[in-house]
Protein backbone atom coordinates (compact mmCIF):
# COMPACT_ATOMS: atom_id res chain seq x y z
CA UNK A 1 0.00 0.00 0.00
CA UNK A 2 1.31 3.57 -0.82
CA UNK A 3 1.41 5.49 2.31
CA UNK A 4 1.00 9.09 0.92
CA UNK A 5 1.47 10.97 3.76
CA UNK A 6 5.41 9.22 4.48
CA UNK A 7 5.99 9.78 0.52
CA UNK A 8 4.52 13.75 1.39
CA UNK A 9 7.14 13.63 4.14
CA UNK A 10 10.20 12.62 2.08
CA UNK A 11 8.92 14.82 -1.02
CA UNK A 12 9.04 18.07 1.40
CA UNK A 13 12.33 17.42 3.25
CA UNK A 14 14.08 16.80 0.22
CA UNK A 15 13.05 19.52 -1.60
CA UNK A 16 13.16 22.07 1.01
CA UNK A 17 14.20 21.23 4.37
CA UNK A 18 17.28 18.55 3.46
CA UNK A 19 17.72 20.62 0.10
CA UNK A 20 20.47 18.70 -1.91
CA UNK A 21 22.48 22.28 -2.27
CA UNK A 22 21.84 24.34 0.68
CA UNK A 23 21.87 22.40 3.40
CA UNK A 24 23.35 18.81 1.83
CA UNK A 25 26.15 21.16 -0.05
CA UNK A 26 26.07 18.57 -3.07
CA UNK A 27 25.98 19.68 -6.96
CA UNK A 28 27.63 22.92 -5.71
CA UNK A 29 29.33 23.16 -9.01
CA UNK A 30 26.51 23.56 -11.84
CA UNK A 31 24.79 25.61 -8.51
CA UNK A 32 27.95 28.04 -9.27
CA UNK A 33 28.70 27.49 -12.54
CA UNK A 34 25.30 27.66 -14.62
CA UNK A 35 23.23 30.21 -12.23
CA UNK A 36 24.60 33.52 -14.46
CA UNK A 37 21.04 33.67 -16.33
CA UNK A 38 17.93 32.71 -15.31
CA UNK A 39 17.51 30.67 -18.41
CA UNK A 40 20.28 28.50 -18.27
CA UNK A 41 19.36 28.26 -14.75
CA UNK A 42 15.87 26.58 -15.65
CA UNK A 43 17.69 24.56 -18.40
CA UNK A 44 20.33 23.51 -15.97
CA UNK A 45 17.32 22.38 -13.54
CA UNK A 46 15.46 20.40 -15.75
CA UNK A 47 18.31 18.48 -17.41
CA UNK A 48 18.93 17.53 -13.17
CA UNK A 49 15.55 16.66 -12.60
CA UNK A 50 15.40 14.34 -15.69
CA UNK A 51 18.15 12.74 -15.00
CA UNK A 52 17.98 12.21 -11.06
CA UNK A 53 14.41 10.45 -11.74
CA UNK A 54 15.93 8.35 -14.54
CA UNK A 55 18.64 7.53 -12.42
CA UNK A 56 16.82 6.66 -8.92
CA UNK A 57 15.00 4.31 -10.67
CA UNK A 58 18.06 2.47 -12.80
CA UNK A 59 20.02 2.29 -9.88
CA UNK A 60 17.82 0.76 -7.39
CA UNK A 61 16.56 -1.73 -9.81
CA UNK A 62 20.73 -2.44 -10.58
CA UNK A 63 21.02 -2.70 -6.39
CA UNK A 64 18.03 -5.07 -5.97
CA UNK A 65 18.14 -7.27 -8.93
CA UNK A 66 22.09 -7.30 -9.36
CA UNK A 67 24.04 -6.29 -6.37
CA UNK A 68 22.41 -7.66 -3.39
CA UNK A 69 21.46 -10.78 -5.19
CA UNK A 70 25.57 -11.18 -6.06
CA UNK A 71 26.33 -10.21 -2.42
CA UNK A 72 27.97 -7.18 -4.22
CA UNK A 73 26.82 -4.34 -1.99
CA UNK A 74 30.44 -2.96 -1.45
CA UNK A 75 30.99 -1.96 -5.26
CA UNK A 76 27.73 0.16 -5.19
CA UNK A 77 29.97 3.77 -5.89
CA UNK A 78 31.45 2.51 -9.22
CA UNK A 79 28.45 0.77 -10.52
CA UNK A 80 26.68 3.83 -10.02
CA UNK A 81 28.65 5.89 -11.00
CA UNK A 82 28.80 3.98 -14.41
CA UNK A 83 25.31 3.32 -15.11
CA UNK A 84 24.28 7.15 -14.73
CA UNK A 85 27.04 7.93 -17.04
CA UNK A 86 25.62 5.23 -19.80
CA UNK A 87 21.93 6.12 -18.81
CA UNK A 88 22.56 9.86 -19.18
CA UNK A 89 24.31 9.33 -22.74
CA UNK A 90 21.15 6.91 -23.73
CA UNK A 91 18.98 9.03 -23.03
CA UNK A 92 20.42 12.08 -24.86
CA UNK A 93 20.41 9.71 -28.00
CA UNK A 94 17.12 8.36 -27.53
CA UNK A 95 15.60 12.63 -26.49
CA UNK A 96 17.88 13.37 -30.27
CA UNK A 97 15.66 10.78 -32.19
CA UNK A 98 12.22 11.72 -30.75
CA UNK A 99 12.49 14.88 -28.79
CA UNK A 100 14.78 17.56 -30.29
CA UNK A 101 12.94 19.98 -29.08
CA UNK A 102 13.58 18.98 -25.59
CA UNK A 103 17.23 17.83 -26.67
CA UNK A 104 18.05 21.54 -27.50
CA UNK A 105 16.10 23.38 -24.39
CA UNK A 106 18.25 20.87 -22.44
CA UNK A 107 21.61 21.23 -24.82
CA UNK A 108 25.20 20.46 -23.06
CA UNK A 109 23.71 20.57 -19.42
CA UNK A 110 22.51 17.03 -19.87
CA UNK A 111 26.17 15.70 -20.57
CA UNK A 112 27.12 18.10 -17.75
CA UNK A 113 25.24 16.17 -15.51
CA UNK A 114 26.75 13.15 -15.95
CA UNK A 115 29.44 13.12 -13.34
CA UNK A 116 27.48 15.51 -10.74
CA UNK A 117 27.91 14.73 -7.17
CA UNK A 118 24.15 15.58 -6.54
CA UNK A 119 22.96 12.79 -8.95
CA UNK A 120 25.33 10.31 -7.37
CA UNK A 121 24.26 11.92 -3.74
CA UNK A 122 20.64 11.05 -4.09
CA UNK A 123 20.71 7.60 -5.34
CA UNK A 124 23.34 6.77 -2.37
CA UNK A 125 20.84 8.27 0.19
CA UNK A 126 17.95 6.75 -1.32
CA UNK A 127 19.04 3.10 -1.76
CA UNK A 128 22.04 3.40 1.08
CA UNK A 129 21.73 5.25 3.62
CA UNK A 130 17.36 5.67 3.93
CA UNK A 131 16.95 2.12 2.22
CA UNK A 132 13.69 3.48 0.55
CA UNK A 133 11.79 0.77 -1.76
CA UNK A 134 11.23 1.68 -5.49
CA UNK A 135 8.21 4.55 -5.53
CA UNK A 136 9.96 6.35 -2.38
CA UNK A 137 13.10 6.24 -4.49
CA UNK A 138 11.73 8.02 -7.54
CA UNK A 139 9.73 10.46 -5.06
CA UNK A 140 13.12 11.19 -3.20
CA UNK A 141 15.27 11.95 -6.02
CA UNK A 142 12.35 14.07 -8.19
CA UNK A 143 12.09 16.44 -5.47
CA UNK A 144 15.42 16.45 -4.45
CA UNK A 145 15.73 17.77 -7.90
CA UNK A 146 13.13 19.79 -7.74
CA UNK A 147 15.03 21.28 -4.56
CA UNK A 148 17.85 21.95 -6.99
CA UNK A 149 16.33 23.98 -9.71
CA UNK A 150 15.03 26.27 -7.02
CA UNK A 151 18.40 26.60 -5.29
CA UNK A 152 19.61 27.37 -8.62
CA UNK A 153 16.91 29.95 -10.10
CA UNK A 154 17.00 31.49 -6.85
CA UNK A 155 20.83 31.97 -6.67
CA UNK A 156 20.48 33.15 -10.48
CA UNK A 157 17.94 35.78 -9.86
CA UNK A 158 20.27 37.21 -7.21
CA UNK A 159 22.94 37.15 -9.56
CA UNK A 160 20.87 39.22 -11.94
CA UNK A 161 20.57 41.78 -10.06
CA UNK A 162 24.13 41.93 -8.96
CA UNK A 163 25.00 42.31 -12.27
CA UNK A 164 23.57 45.71 -11.27
CA UNK A 165 24.70 46.45 -8.65
CA UNK A 166 28.05 48.10 -7.20
CA UNK A 167 30.05 45.54 -5.41
CA UNK A 168 33.08 46.50 -3.68
CA UNK A 169 36.29 45.26 -6.68
CA UNK A 170 37.42 42.59 -3.90
CA UNK A 171 34.03 41.23 -3.69
CA UNK A 172 33.19 41.42 -7.43
CA UNK A 173 32.68 37.91 -9.04
CA UNK A 174 32.66 34.64 -6.96
CA UNK A 175 32.89 35.50 -3.94
CA UNK A 176 29.78 37.85 -3.51
CA UNK A 177 28.20 34.89 -5.17
CA UNK A 178 29.54 32.58 -2.28
CA UNK A 179 28.48 34.72 -0.07
CA UNK A 180 24.67 35.22 -1.88
CA UNK A 181 24.62 31.65 -1.93
CA UNK A 182 25.69 31.44 1.89
CA UNK A 183 22.77 33.75 2.73
CA UNK A 184 20.22 31.45 0.57
CA UNK A 185 21.06 28.26 2.88
CA UNK A 186 20.67 30.55 5.74
CA UNK A 187 17.08 31.30 4.60
CA UNK A 188 16.39 27.78 3.99
CA UNK A 189 17.58 26.79 7.55
CA UNK A 190 13.99 28.64 8.44
CA UNK A 191 12.52 25.46 7.10
CA UNK A 192 13.75 23.21 9.56
CA UNK A 193 10.80 24.01 11.85
CA UNK A 194 9.02 21.98 9.60
CA UNK A 195 7.45 19.38 11.47
CA UNK A 196 4.87 16.83 10.48
CA UNK B 1 38.95 -15.22 -3.90
CA UNK B 2 35.71 -16.25 -5.20
CA UNK B 3 34.19 -12.70 -4.44
CA UNK B 4 36.70 -10.85 -6.59
CA UNK B 5 35.56 -13.31 -9.35
CA UNK B 6 32.22 -12.38 -9.16
CA UNK B 7 33.19 -8.76 -8.84
CA UNK B 8 34.78 -9.22 -11.95
CA UNK B 9 31.76 -10.88 -13.55
CA UNK B 10 29.20 -8.70 -12.41
CA UNK B 11 30.90 -6.20 -13.13
CA UNK B 12 32.03 -6.91 -16.75
CA UNK B 13 29.08 -8.41 -17.76
CA UNK B 14 26.93 -4.84 -16.75
CA UNK B 15 29.45 -3.61 -18.80
CA UNK B 16 29.31 -5.75 -21.63
CA UNK B 17 24.90 -5.13 -21.15
CA UNK B 18 25.86 -1.61 -21.26
CA UNK B 19 27.80 -1.80 -24.42
CA UNK B 20 26.13 -3.61 -26.39
CA UNK B 21 22.56 -1.28 -25.36
CA UNK B 22 24.70 1.91 -26.22
CA UNK B 23 25.53 0.64 -29.46
CA UNK B 24 22.40 -0.61 -30.81
CA UNK B 25 20.93 2.43 -29.31
CA UNK B 26 23.28 4.33 -31.31
CA UNK B 27 22.30 2.44 -34.37
CA UNK B 28 18.28 3.27 -34.06
CA UNK B 29 18.45 6.50 -32.72
CA UNK B 30 20.66 7.45 -34.99
CA UNK B 31 20.33 10.62 -36.30
CA UNK B 32 21.07 11.89 -40.11
CA UNK B 33 22.73 14.86 -39.95
CA UNK B 34 23.69 16.48 -43.17
CA UNK B 35 27.03 16.73 -44.60
CA UNK B 36 26.22 19.66 -46.62
CA UNK B 37 25.46 21.83 -43.21
CA UNK B 38 29.25 21.27 -42.31
CA UNK B 39 30.49 21.99 -46.20
CA UNK B 40 28.55 25.08 -46.01
CA UNK B 41 29.76 26.08 -42.27
CA UNK B 42 33.45 25.36 -44.04
CA UNK B 43 32.92 28.55 -46.64
CA UNK B 44 31.20 30.71 -44.04
CA UNK B 45 33.81 33.52 -42.55
CA UNK B 46 33.00 31.75 -39.00
CA UNK B 47 32.91 35.44 -37.48
CA UNK B 48 29.50 34.56 -35.96
CA UNK B 49 29.05 37.95 -36.43
CA UNK B 50 25.27 37.50 -36.48
CA UNK B 51 24.32 40.00 -39.30
CA UNK B 52 22.84 37.00 -40.98
CA UNK B 53 20.35 37.24 -38.13
CA UNK B 54 20.77 33.53 -36.78
CA UNK B 55 22.95 32.79 -33.74
CA UNK B 56 26.16 32.13 -35.73
CA UNK B 57 27.49 30.58 -38.52
CA UNK B 58 27.09 27.19 -37.80
CA UNK B 59 22.86 28.36 -37.23
CA UNK B 60 23.08 29.95 -40.28
CA UNK B 61 24.55 27.12 -42.48
CA UNK B 62 21.77 24.82 -40.60
CA UNK B 63 19.40 27.34 -42.13
CA UNK B 64 21.35 27.42 -45.74
CA UNK B 65 20.70 23.35 -45.98
CA UNK B 66 17.25 23.49 -44.91
CA UNK B 67 16.61 25.70 -47.24
CA UNK B 68 15.16 28.19 -44.40
CA UNK B 69 17.74 31.05 -45.82
CA UNK B 70 19.26 31.78 -49.27
CA UNK B 71 22.34 30.89 -49.99
CA UNK B 72 23.38 34.38 -49.92
CA UNK B 73 21.95 34.58 -46.45
CA UNK B 74 25.63 35.97 -44.79
CA UNK B 75 26.04 39.60 -45.70
CA UNK B 76 29.81 39.07 -44.98
CA UNK B 77 30.78 36.55 -47.27
CA UNK B 78 33.06 37.04 -50.29
CA UNK B 79 32.31 35.85 -53.44
CA UNK B 80 34.45 33.19 -54.38
CA UNK B 81 32.68 31.33 -51.50
CA UNK B 82 29.58 32.37 -52.19
CA UNK B 83 29.58 30.14 -55.90
CA UNK B 84 31.10 27.49 -53.89
CA UNK B 85 28.23 27.47 -51.18
CA UNK B 86 25.88 27.89 -54.33
CA UNK B 87 27.22 24.89 -56.22
CA UNK B 88 26.95 22.54 -52.91
CA UNK B 89 23.87 23.68 -52.98
CA UNK B 90 23.22 23.04 -55.99
CA UNK B 91 22.04 26.46 -56.73
CA UNK B 92 22.84 29.89 -58.67
CA UNK B 93 23.73 32.46 -56.36
CA UNK B 94 21.39 35.52 -56.64
CA UNK B 95 23.50 38.76 -57.78
CA UNK B 96 22.99 41.14 -54.51
CA UNK B 97 24.56 44.30 -54.32
CA UNK B 98 27.22 44.45 -52.01
CA UNK B 99 26.79 47.17 -48.94
CA UNK B 100 28.67 49.04 -47.05
CA UNK B 101 28.30 50.60 -43.36
CA UNK B 102 28.94 54.26 -43.56
CA UNK B 103 28.47 56.80 -40.61
CA UNK B 104 26.41 59.44 -42.06
CA UNK B 105 27.80 62.28 -40.14
CA UNK B 106 31.06 64.23 -41.13
CA UNK B 107 31.05 66.26 -37.68
CA UNK B 108 34.35 65.82 -36.70
CA UNK B 109 35.38 67.73 -33.12
CA UNK B 110 37.06 70.89 -35.06
CA UNK B 111 33.83 71.66 -36.85
CA UNK B 112 31.02 70.39 -34.14
CA UNK B 113 29.95 72.70 -31.21
CA UNK B 114 30.19 71.33 -27.81
CA UNK B 115 27.71 71.51 -25.50
CA UNK B 116 30.54 69.83 -22.67
CA UNK B 117 33.45 68.47 -21.92
CA UNK B 118 33.22 65.34 -20.83
CA UNK B 119 35.96 63.36 -18.98
CA UNK B 120 34.26 59.73 -18.04
CA UNK B 121 33.53 56.78 -19.71
CA UNK B 122 34.34 56.84 -23.44
CA UNK B 123 31.50 55.00 -24.46
CA UNK B 124 28.87 56.36 -26.92
CA UNK B 125 26.16 54.84 -25.38
CA UNK B 126 26.39 56.38 -21.34
CA UNK B 127 27.00 59.74 -23.44
CA UNK B 128 24.19 59.62 -25.41
CA UNK B 129 22.42 59.20 -22.27
CA UNK B 130 23.63 62.35 -20.76
CA UNK B 131 22.02 64.98 -22.26
CA UNK B 132 21.91 63.85 -25.31
CA UNK B 133 25.48 63.41 -26.42
CA UNK B 134 28.39 66.20 -25.58
CA UNK B 135 27.97 67.69 -29.14
CA UNK B 136 25.53 70.52 -29.79
CA UNK B 137 24.32 68.57 -32.58
CA UNK B 138 21.77 65.76 -31.93
CA UNK B 139 22.73 63.71 -34.93
CA UNK B 140 26.50 63.72 -34.48
CA UNK B 141 28.91 60.88 -34.21
CA UNK B 142 30.12 60.78 -30.53
CA UNK B 143 32.99 59.92 -31.33
CA UNK B 144 33.66 57.50 -28.65
CA UNK B 145 33.83 54.14 -30.53
CA UNK B 146 31.05 51.63 -29.37
CA UNK B 147 31.21 50.79 -33.02
CA UNK B 148 34.81 50.09 -33.37
CA UNK B 149 34.91 47.87 -30.42
CA UNK B 150 31.86 45.92 -31.94
CA UNK B 151 33.10 45.34 -34.79
CA UNK B 152 34.81 42.40 -35.75
CA UNK B 153 36.39 42.97 -38.85
CA UNK B 154 38.53 45.80 -37.33
CA UNK B 155 36.60 47.86 -40.30
CA UNK B 156 36.28 51.08 -38.44
CA UNK B 157 38.32 53.99 -37.18
CA UNK B 158 38.23 56.96 -35.54
CA UNK B 159 39.48 60.26 -36.42
CA UNK B 160 38.93 63.44 -34.12
CA UNK B 161 36.12 61.91 -32.81
CA UNK B 162 34.39 61.03 -35.85
CA UNK B 163 33.78 57.23 -36.89
CA UNK B 164 34.70 56.63 -39.99
CA UNK B 165 34.14 52.98 -41.99
CA UNK B 166 37.05 51.61 -44.40
CA UNK B 167 34.55 50.14 -47.04
CA UNK B 168 37.17 47.46 -48.45
CA UNK B 169 37.44 45.66 -45.39
CA UNK B 170 33.71 46.20 -43.68
CA UNK B 171 31.17 42.78 -44.14
CA UNK B 172 28.04 44.52 -44.03
CA UNK B 173 26.99 42.94 -40.71
CA UNK B 174 25.46 45.25 -39.12
CA UNK B 175 26.60 45.11 -35.50
CA UNK B 176 27.84 48.91 -35.91
CA UNK B 177 24.24 49.94 -37.30
CA UNK B 178 22.93 48.01 -34.35
CA UNK B 179 24.84 49.66 -31.39
CA UNK B 180 25.18 52.76 -32.49
CA UNK B 181 22.88 54.95 -29.69
CA UNK B 182 22.63 57.52 -32.04
CA UNK B 183 21.22 55.54 -35.36
CA UNK B 184 23.24 57.48 -38.00
CA UNK B 185 25.07 54.85 -39.54
CA UNK B 186 23.72 53.11 -42.42
CA UNK B 187 24.37 50.16 -44.87
CA UNK B 188 24.44 51.41 -48.29
CA UNK B 189 25.76 50.17 -51.25
CA UNK B 190 29.35 49.45 -52.01
CA UNK B 191 29.52 50.97 -55.67
CA UNK B 192 27.41 54.36 -54.07
CA UNK B 193 29.01 56.92 -56.41
CA UNK B 194 27.96 59.77 -54.04
CA UNK B 195 26.55 60.26 -50.57
CA UNK B 196 25.38 62.50 -48.12
CA UNK B 197 27.14 62.36 -44.94
CA UNK B 198 25.14 64.14 -42.61
CA UNK B 199 21.89 63.07 -40.82
CA UNK B 200 21.00 66.07 -39.04
CA UNK B 201 16.76 66.77 -38.58
CA UNK B 202 17.53 70.00 -37.29
CA UNK B 203 16.17 73.10 -39.89
CA UNK B 204 19.29 74.93 -41.81
CA UNK B 205 19.38 77.95 -39.54
CA UNK B 206 19.55 75.94 -35.93
CA UNK B 207 21.85 73.45 -38.19
CA UNK B 208 24.38 76.46 -39.02
CA UNK B 209 25.13 77.17 -35.27
CA UNK B 210 26.02 73.59 -34.14
CA UNK B 211 28.28 72.68 -36.82
CA UNK B 212 29.62 73.92 -40.56
CA UNK B 213 29.76 70.61 -42.19
CA UNK B 214 25.65 69.70 -41.80
CA UNK B 215 23.36 69.75 -44.15
CA UNK B 216 21.03 72.64 -44.14
CA UNK B 217 18.28 71.08 -46.50
CA UNK B 218 18.65 74.06 -48.59
CA UNK B 219 17.61 71.58 -51.82
CA UNK B 220 20.27 73.03 -53.96
CA UNK B 221 21.71 69.40 -55.15
CA UNK B 222 17.46 68.30 -55.37
CA UNK B 223 17.19 71.32 -57.59
CA UNK B 224 20.14 70.87 -59.59
CA UNK B 225 20.14 66.51 -60.09
CA UNK B 226 19.63 65.76 -63.86
CA UNK B 227 18.74 62.39 -62.64
CA UNK B 228 16.01 63.91 -59.67
CA UNK B 229 17.83 61.28 -57.38
CA UNK B 230 17.95 63.58 -54.25
CA UNK B 231 15.48 64.70 -52.34
CA UNK B 232 15.21 66.49 -48.92
CA UNK B 233 13.88 64.68 -45.77
CA UNK B 234 13.82 65.70 -42.64
CA UNK B 235 15.76 68.92 -43.54
CA UNK B 236 18.72 66.90 -44.79
CA UNK B 237 19.09 65.46 -48.85
CA UNK B 238 19.16 61.60 -49.16
CA UNK B 239 20.58 60.70 -52.04
CA UNK B 240 18.13 57.32 -53.96
CA UNK B 241 20.89 55.41 -54.98
CA UNK B 242 19.42 53.47 -57.47
CA UNK B 243 18.78 56.73 -59.62
CA UNK B 244 22.25 57.90 -58.91
CA UNK B 245 24.67 58.33 -62.11
CA UNK B 246 27.39 59.90 -60.35
CA UNK B 247 27.69 62.55 -62.22
CA UNK B 248 29.18 64.41 -59.61
CA UNK B 249 26.45 68.18 -59.96
CA UNK B 250 25.31 68.08 -56.32
CA UNK B 251 29.11 67.50 -55.12
CA UNK B 252 29.71 70.85 -56.90
CA UNK B 253 26.53 72.54 -56.36
CA UNK B 254 26.16 72.09 -52.43
CA UNK B 255 27.43 75.05 -50.21
CA UNK B 256 28.50 73.21 -47.59
CA UNK B 257 30.70 70.24 -49.43
CA UNK B 258 29.26 67.23 -47.63
CA UNK B 259 28.03 65.73 -50.30
CA UNK B 260 31.07 63.66 -50.84
CA UNK B 261 32.36 61.17 -53.69
CA UNK B 262 33.34 57.52 -52.84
Amino acid sequence: MIDIKSLLVIAISAMLTENFVLSRFMGICPFLGVSKKTSTAVGMGMAVTFVMTLAGIATWLIQHYILVQFHLEYMKTIVFIFVIAALVQFVEMALQRFSPALYTALGIYLPLITTNCAVLGAVLLAIDTYNYNLIETIVFNMFAAIGFTIAIILLSGVRERLEEAKIPSFMQGLPIVMISAALISIAFLGFQGLSF
Amino acid sequence: MNSIITAIVAFGAIGLAIGIILSIAAKVFEVNTDPKIGEVLDNLPGANCGGCGFAGCSACAEAIVKGEASVNACPSIDESSLSRIASIMGTEAEKTRKLVACVMCSGSNDVTVKKYEFDGTKSCLEINALNNGDKMCNFACLGYGDCVEVCKFDAITLHNTLASVDKDKCASCGMCVSVCPRNIIKLIPYDSKVYVRCSSEDKGAAMKAKCSVGCIGCGICAKNCPEEAIMVIDNHAVINQEKCVGCGICVEKCPKKIIETA
